[in-house]
């Protein structure tokens, strides 16, 4: 067997074990990559907690968050609803739905740019349609993040694609059963469909989460952090602080919190969902 | 209105005869069709922004299709961008990156699917685990790794950890492995066959679609991945896709070009579009095994 995993072992010493451990010991250290690290104990953290732009970075990567995920979650469930039904043209709209899932990184932040523009882009030309005044979007200060929030709506068609197989795993004999029993959809929904495609909604729960406190291309191409710092993502900020300002310790200390952060998020839901998500086979909780 | 007329027409025949047009059907059609038109809106832009001249690239509102087509875009950018060099890099990256993704990952999780012993179960735990950590959590350390190992500015830090195998395809793969009969691998047994060659002539064939998915996506990761070639890539003949276009928008430019911009975006998408293209059915099967995005 060792021989056969092996690769991976070696891999995950090197590149997981080894990174993680010298992270942490470089966390308490004044280090910039060129020299060798100076310990200073647990000066990065205080500095951290007491820096302005760490806090700004943890604000603005949490509103993302808890805006973009949840909102993400409620539109691919409802793509996927929807496109569970017997419905003309329902391929088109799979693949159509699909298709800007697969612009991802920075060719979708180019033609976001673009669409955000105040003057000739697309977003406030069609708001004008209605009579709307658009805003500046990424360049005021007030607005850049939502822009970012909304632009993220545009790939829902990739959690769109897991719910719709986690859909069509859910027993048709159930719901027919239920259908029999005189149940109504939002009945059949809450009460068969939803506990059946809980494990679906909680990996994806944790992914969406896991992904959006990683948010880097977006910052670094449309708007470099700014304007104003309004969309200082926390990974943005440790990029800058270790390869722009050289400053590895202290950045990676900003690692070992996102490090920590993310577990802890991930060991919270996981604990809370217990009593809610139902696995085939499992035992009942 | 018309979309309503449009769905209500359509609907009723198909299939349920007994029951008139189900309202809830006629509004999910509507809806599907208003946001599908939202969703592909953009990417109409992006194709018809490509192919519009310089000045009216800035015309608003904008023009729905160009006034004259310019297809001399699509050729100034191999000129000025050096977009041939970016398209290189990022497929020898890719490939490289695919190669030594199927080959590690399919052993380790041949290894995996095929031993069940306590050691195995931690491992395995251990590898799952690693799924969630973020890459900025050990980005630093292992750019001082490659950096000491003089690999800053070569392919190199971008396609060698892919020969250790990465955890979501040693996942993905091992699942189907353990999926594959008993009696085959019994078979090759009796024939004399070491556990190598049973891998090599009984999992890997049966496994096409499982690796032709892992293919895809590793290839898709690394087509697409911006942090880590932007840190290890200094010298511009040596760039990616992604951080080539990531420097179209910076300063060079007072007023960004962005029929240039939106060429870009159109040319970075065509690979993966044939990818979908030829293998959309393991792909979407492959999405909906790893939950990978």
């Amino acid at each position: 067997m060792y021989m056969f995993i092996s690769p991976w072992l070696i891999g995950f010493l090197v590149f997981a074990l080894y990174p993680i451990l010298s992270s942490l010991y470089y966390s308490f250290t004044d280090y910039d990559i060129i020299h060798p690290p100076r310990f200073i104990g647990l000066a990065n953290y205080t500095e951290m907690f007491g820096s302005e732009l760490f806090w700004k970075s943890v604000t603005v990567t949490l509103k993302y968050t808890f805006i973009s995920v949840p909102v993400q979650l409620l539109l691919s469930l409802g793509f996927a609803l929807l496109l569970n039904q017997t419905l003309p043209l329902r391929g088109f709209f799979r693949t159509a739905m699909y298709f800007p899932s697969m612009v991802s990184g920075v060719a979708m932040s180019l033609l976001w740019y673009w669409i955000f523009n105040p003057q000739i882009g697309l977003f406030n030309y069609m708001l004008s349609w209605f009579g709307i005044p658009g805003p500046a979007w990424l360049m005021s200060p007030d607005t850049a993040l939502y822009a970012l929030i909304i632009m993220s709506f545009w790939t829902a068609g990739a959690g769109m694609i897991l719910f719709l197989a986690g859909l069509q795993g859910v027993p048709a004999s159930l719901i027919e059963a239920a259908k029999l029993d005189g149940a109504g959809r939002l009945r059949i929904f809450v009460n068969i469909t939803l506990p059946m495609i809980s494990p679906v909604l909680l990996f994806q729960l944790i992914m969406g989460l896991i992904d959006s406190f990683q948010v880097f291309t977006q910052a670094f191409v449309m708007t470099q952090g700014g304007p104003n710092y309004s969309t200082w993502f926390y990974v943005y900020n440790l990029y800058t602080s270790a390869f722009k300002e050289y400053r590895a310790g202290y950045s990676s200390a900003l690692a070992w919190v996102l490090l920590i952060v993310v577990m802890l998020f991930t060991a919270i839901i996981m604990k809370l969902s217990n009593r809610y998500v139902h696995y085939e086979g499992g035992g009942r909780r | 209105m018309s979309i309503v007329k449009a769905a209500s027409t359509r609907v009723p025949s198909s299939r349920s005869h007994r029951r008139k047009a189900d309202p809830v059907k006629i509004a999910s059609f509507t809806a599907l069709l208003v946001t599908t038109f939202l969703m592909l809106l953009p990417l109409f832009f992006m194709v018809s922004t490509s192919l519009k001249s310089k000045r009216e690239m800035l015309k608003f509102p904008p023009t729905f299709l160009p006034e004259s087509w310019a297809w001399s875009n699509y050729t100034e950018i191999f000129d000025k961008l050096q977009f041939g060099t970016l398209y290189k890099n990022s497929l020898i990256i890719g490939v490289l990156t695919v190669i030594g993704t199927l080959l590690s990952s399919a052993l380790v999780a041949y290894g995996f699917a095929r031993y069940r012993g306590r050691g195995n179960q931690l491992w395995f735990i251990l590898l799952l685990s690693t799924m969630m950590l973020p890459y900025p959590a050990i980005m630093i350390p292992q750019f001082v790794l490659f950096s000491k190992m003089q690999w800053i500015d070569t392919f190199l830090p971008l396609v060698v950890p892919a020969f250790f195998g990465s955890a979501y395809n040693i996942f993905l793969l091992r699942q189907f492995f353990s999926t594959l009969p008993e009696e085959l691998f019994d078979a090759g047994r009796i024939d004399g066959c070491g556990e190598l060659r049973m891998w090599r002539t009984i999992a890997l064939p049966l496994s096409a679609p499982a690796l032709a998915t892992v293919a895809i996506f590793a290839f898709i990761y690394s087509w697409n991945d911006l942090l880590t070639p932007v840190l290890y890539l200094s010298s511009s003949d040596k760039f990616t896709l992604p951080v080539g276009m990531a420097s179209l928008t910076s300063s060079r430019f007072r007023i960004p070009p962005w029929h240039l911009l939106m060429v870009a975006s159109v040319l970075a998408m065509v690979p993966i579009v044939t990818l979908f293209a030829i293998a959309q059915k393991q792909f979407v099967e492959g999405i909906v095994l790893t939950g990978i995005k």
